[in-house]
């Protein structure tokens, strides 16, 4: 599906890549459907989703950003990463030419619906490296646990 | 995990990259380049030059749980590389580099023979 994309074993999202392909090729389908929220493949920024027993974290590959721009809100489970980067390229003038143009710039605003056994009371964001990190912990009664089993 | 499913050969994992965004912008003192590479640390980020060749590669570390299961992936490959020619009038030699927020600052400035200079036209 996406020949230019596969990842290399290891990787943390290859297992997902493998089984949307097997799913791919089990049901015939070309299109596998993707999420109503889904933005075009390229848009900024990127987003990554993964899940833990603890948390669902959510990877925002958005590099260049202000701070004092950028918002993340959550409301009625859908969490909104909404800002603007400014554009790096100056001007043309008679001394200055400009060649390559493709990093984004300007508004940009991605949606994730979150799954409804999260606590999104306590959302926990960080930005390093150029990557937005979002965390928010599962609810207690999500969590898996053991179960006792008595004997009599 | 099936190993004969989710293991391919080392010759299409090297292969698998992503090619950066950049921006290039050329002013009287040089080329500056800026790249987009989130998810990359200064220490996981590779500059090289080889005769007229550059290459930016880098890895992205996000610093994830070994334990944690994929939900919805866009980005699927952990490296980008992507190379440029330099030509005779830039000086490779004292490119400088700087990464901010997942954003590489390449400056290469002009050789000194090439920055314009005014041609002094003799009267005899």
């Amino acid at each position: 599906m996406y020949p230019s994309l596969t990842s290399f074993s290891g990787d943390l999202f290859a297992e997902f890549d493998s089984l949307q392909r097997q799913l791919d090729h089990l049901m015939g389908l070309r299109g596998w459907p993707s999420s109503i929220r889904a933005a075009g493949r390229g848009a900024y920024p990127a987003i990554n989703v993964g899940s833990t027993e603890d948390a669902v974290e959510i990877y925002a590959f958005a590099p260049g950003i202000d701070m004092s721009r950028l918002e993340v809100t959550v409301d009625k489970g859908l969490l909104t990463i909404a800002g603007e980067r400014a554009s790096d390229v100056p001007e043309e003038t008679d001394k200055v030419s400009v060649y390559t143009r493709e990093r984004f710039a300007g508004a940009f605003k991605r949606v994730v619906s979150l799954p409804a056994d999260v606590d999104s009371s306590r959302v926990e964001a960080t930005y390093r490296n150029g990557v937005l990190r979002i965390a928010i912990p599962k609810l207690e009664a999500a969590k898996p646990r053991r179960i006792e089993v008595k004997t009599h | 995990m099936d190993t004969n499913v989710t293991t391919r050969p080392a010759a299409e994992a090297d292969t698998a990259v992503i090619v950066p965004a950049v921006d290039i912008v050329e002013d009287e003192h040089g080329i500056t380049l800026k790249a987009d590479l989130p998810g990359v640390s200064k220490e996981e980020l590779a500059i090289g030059i080889d005769g007229d060749n550059l290459t930016i590669e880098g890895t992205v570390k996000l610093g994830e749980s070994s334990r944690m299961q994929p939900v919805y992936a866009e980005i699927r490959v952990a490296h980008y590389k992507r190379s440029f020619v330099l030509s005779r009038d830039l000086d490779g030699a004292k490119i400088d580099a700087a990464m901010k927020n997942g954003v590489l600052t390449l400056t290469v400035p002009k050789a000194e023979a090439a920055k314009p200079r005014r041609i002094a036209v003799r009267a005899d």
